[in-house]
């Protein structure tokens, strides 16, 4: 499903295959210069992006549904969210481990930069820096103007 | 199966560790682990940093683990971590 909705919104941007550079030879595993191209689009086609196992409405892994549920709780407006089912396609779930150099699922994405896993996530709830993060992101509007509606915008 | 004393040397040889917990949560498979490794030499180091290096560190066992869980903490904040949690208890 991923990559078919790839081909679809970004067929004309396809390129024929190229040599790959030089870092690519000494890679770990092999990840197609097009998997990482799509991958690159998908993290910063949306400010917050949560590669899981499972959808948002049935997370197939107590993982999954950690980070999901940390996400309502921090109020990540769904226009500003996007996720990716692993499940639904086994070249995603090997690519995606590959591309953010991380060996498990959740990985949580803001702004296109990997933010971490569930680990990292929950840690980052419970001692406020998810919520800094998500500020500075401009994802959630800043405390202050959710406090003083009334203050002089800035 | 991934043996609890293959990752417990695979941390220690590579760092020097104040504590240490490799948690067996699979029932018996082997497959799935939480660990808490405390080291100073997290210390200046980001969430991310720490946890990068653990999985690198235990890429060969990850890779045959179903779920893996990881808390990497310095010396100072194994501290606070026990004492939140002596007062939560």
């Amino acid at each position: 499903m991923f990559r078919t909705a790839f081909r679809a919104s970004f067929s004309p941007l396809r390129v024929a295959p190229v040599l790959p550079p030089r870092s690519f030879a000494i890679a770990r595993r092999f990840i197609t210069d097009e998997a990482r191209q799509n991958l690159s689009r998908a993290v910063e086609s949306t400010p917050v992006v949560l590669f899981m196992k499972g959808t948002p409405e049935q997370p197939q892994c107590g993982f999954s549904r950690a980070a999901i549920q940390i996400l309502e709780m921090q109020g990540v407006p769904p226009e500003k969210f996007k996720s990716f089912n692993v499940l639904e396609d086994t070249q995603l779930r090997s690519d995606i481990k590959e591309f953010s150099d991380w060996p498990t699922i959740p990985q949580l994405y803001v702004n296109g930069e990997f933010v971490g896993g569930c680990d990292i996530l929950l840690s980052m709830h419970q001692n406020g820096e998810l919520e800094k993060l998500l500020e500075e992101k401009g994802v959630l509007p800043p405390l202050e103007a959710e406090a003083q509606p009334q203050s002089a915008s800035a | 199966m991934i043996a609890t004393a293959e990752l417990e040397s695979a941390i220690r040889t590579a760092i020097p560790v104040q504590h240490l917990e490799i948690i067996d949560q699979s029932n018996g498979c082997g497959e799935n682990y939480a660990v808490l490794v405390v080291s100073e030499a997290f210390e200046g180091k980001t969430t991310l940093a720490r946890h990068r290096y653990i999985n690198e560190l235990l890429r060969d066992q990850i890779a045959l683990m179903h779920a893996f869980s990881q808390k990497s903490l310095t010396p100072k904040q194994y501290q606070e971590y026990l004492a939140k949690n002596a007062g939560a208890a």
